[in-house]
């Protein structure tokens, strides 16, 4: 009873600094967690988005463009890919399913992308998962004005079965470049937690043949979305066309390429984390500070309790109790700063990127990350605890007579 | 129950040299027996109450407390016997104030053999008068309130020898004779030595057995000069 009792009441006593220290341990903590987890589980989902396709063929430039467009739905295209180009790769004996897109316009911000009606019908996005229209919906004839709204988009631009709308021209939502034409929503996707809910998707004859697109262009696609036979149909084909030729590009594996994104921007990850480490050292610190400044209000009550038959250690462990708690409560409060940080920035990647990242998921660093703050904390505590365990009792409890 | 046996204690002054604060040859206490030291501010009378409760340690020379050697024990074992063995009235009264009344006698009781007794921390409490400010902060009381207190957590741990440094010092003269009165009477209730330093001769008057601390302190001289 006695050394809680002890904590306990000092901690009452010196409340405000505890609050504010305990706060800033809470975001400190709050902080690293929500680095960590940003930094690990958005580069594990970005990788494994691949929308259930191994490959993406398109016109001549970067890799990575081409998948961020292609699968990610971000990016300009890199360019055209012309129609006999898509259905020679279509009709390629290592190709199981080609998916040709098309790209160029918007409603409001949110991407049109012309595809063909397999994309829905015959394409797992992800093992065991296939596309699903919602109750009420149909999915858009190929040769009508009609469209299938992706969950996110859906819900953002308030479409439902039956909305009309006229699309934007370009990728970026300029009001004065609306289209003549118009589109029946048929259908919304159920959530898929992938890019393919931030999309309208289309038929891809109404991408091509929209009023203002190149004419000559009405048969060119984008991209073609491909899913291979062979792992080694990818290495046949990366060589085919990345090689030998020297129009398209074959970006193969899809994974392994946004993983070089990911290493492109690592230096990025590591000045985040190396001001978190600080922001974590400068609390711990201020738990130093905060205990070692009311270390000359407080050294009175220890040395009564020394007097009353208390041990230097036991005056040592109070103090060094008294930082543990304080470390041990900032660290709580910090995760839930970090649940509410890390559910502001998921829902900012989904709404910019479409990938979902899910905060109440377990993640270690949730353990280790408060056990590590309070061991610092702890740490910070030795300090003060030192000057306790000095102590001069007589000196500091009564006036010699 | 006490014995002091050539106890002897200097501290460093101004100039680095040592200055002798107490040096006594010889003191006992009986069990149960009541004595208060006279003594001028400055005498070496409070540092000679630190000197028997091993709050300082002494630079020769023995005090045995029920037949233990205080002196010749480690600082642990001696804040073990002081939890054990005595209880300590301080003329400031050093009461916790961020601890209630009751958390102070809790206190004081924790580090003694039989650990924090609720039950008997409130009779204590009670026969003191403060049953009903259990829960009170002692910022919350009276000079007099708060000298009960501090009476009751010396007297919580059945000590066998309590010391009182000027404990009337701060209170008035009515409640001066009530504290005295009070601790007197429940030392004996408790048969605890009772040993009490004071300059106060209305204090002093009231106890048959009354020694000078100048002539009892060889060191006295010294500390004057």
């Amino acid at each position: 009873m006695t050394l809680p009792l002890i904590v306990y009441r000092s901690l009452r006593q010196h409340a405000l600094s505890t609050l504010i220290t305990a706060g800033g341990i809470a975001l400190a903590a709050g902080l690293l967690m929500t680095v960590w987890r940003v930094k690990v589980e958005s580069q594990a989902a970005f990788t494994q988005t691949s929308a259930g396709f191994d490959a993406v063929l398109g016109a001549r430039g970067a890799k990575l463009q081409l998948v961020l467009n292609a699968i990610f739905h971000l990016e300009a295209s890199p360019g055209n890919v012309a129609a006999a180009d898509a259905e020679a790769i279509r009709r390629h004996p290592m190709v199981k399913t080609a998916i040709p897109i098309a790209v160029g316009d918007n409603l409001r911000g949110f991407r049109l992308v012309g595809t063909v009606p397999d994309l829905f019908t015959g394409v797992e996005y992800a093992p065991g998962r296939k596309y699903a229209i919602e109750a009420g919906g149909r999915l858009f004839a190929a040769d009508q004005r009609e469209a299938v709204a992706g969950s996110f988009a859906a819900q953002r631009l308030g479409l439902r079965v039956g909305s009309v709308f006229r699309p934007f021209h370009g990728l970026n939502f300029d009001p004065k470049a609306e289209h003549a034409e118009e589109f029946t929503v048929t259908g919304i996707l159920a959530p898929t937690n992938t890019p393919a809910d931030r999309v309208i998707w289309l038929p891809l004859r109404g991408i091509q043949t929209m009023a203002g697109h190149d004419p000559k262009a009405a048969t060119d696609v984008s991209a073609v979305l491909l899913q291979l036979r062979t792992p080694t149909a990818g290495f046949m084909l990366d060589m085919l066309y990345n090689k030998q030729g020297n129009r398209l590009t074959f970006a193969f594996p899809v994974g392994a390429i946004i993983a070089e994104l990911f290493g492109k921007i690592s230096w990025f990850d590591r000045v985040l984390e190396l001001v978190a480490y600080l922001v974590a050292l400068v609390a711990a610190g201020s738990v130093l500070a905060s205990i070692y400044n009311s270390m000359s209000a407080r050294q009175r009550d220890l040395a009564i309790l020394r007097a009353l038959g208390a041990r230097r250690r036991t005056v040592f462990g109070a103090v060094l109790a008294e930082a543990t708690v304080i470390g041990a409560v900032g660290a709580l409060a910090g995760l839930a700063a970090h649940f509410a940080l890390y559910a502001g920035v998921a829902g900012l990647i989904r709404a910019q990127t479409g990938v979902v990242l899910t905060p109440w998921a377990f993640h270690a660093v949730l353990v280790l990350c408060p056990l590590a703050m309070t061991a610092l904390c702890a740490l910070g505590g030795i300090v003060p605890a030192v000057k306790a365990y000095r102590t001069p009792v007589a000196e500091t409890i009564a006036p010699v007579s | 129950m006490l014995a002091v046996r050539q106890l002897s204690k200097s501290f460093p002054g101004p100039d680095g040299a040592r200055v002798p604060v107490v040096s006594v040859a010889e003191f006992d206490l009986a069990a149960g027996e009541q004595l208060a030291l006279r003594g001028e501010s400055g005498s070496g009378k409070t540092t000679f109450l630190h000197l028997i409760a091993g709050i300082l340690a002494a630079d020769a020379g023995e005090v045995r407390i029920d037949g233990v050697g205080m002196t010749a024990l480690g600082e642990p074992a001696r804040d073990r016997l002081r939890a054990e063995k005595l209880g300590y009235i301080f003329q400031t009264f050093n009461l916790l104030q961020g601890f209630t009344v009751l958390e102070n006698v809790l206190l004081g009781m924790s580090f003694g053999p039989r650990g924090a007794d609720r039950a008997h921390a409130r009779a204590v409490l009670e026969r003191v008068g403060l049953g009903h400010r259990l829960g009170h902060f002692p910022r919350q009381l009276s000079t007099g309130q708060q000298q009960r207190v501090a009476v009751a957590r010396a007297l919580a741990n059945r000590p066998r020898l309590v010391l009182a440094d000027e404990p009337t010092g701060n209170l008035d003269t009515r409640h001066a004779g009530e504290a005295l009165a009070l601790i007197r009477e429940v030392c004996r209730e408790q048969g605890a030595a009772l040993l009490l330093v004071s300059h106060d001769e209305g204090v002093l008057g009231q106890f048959a057995l009354r020694r000078d601390f100048a002539e009892l302190n060889q060191a006295a001289g010294e500390v004057r000069r």
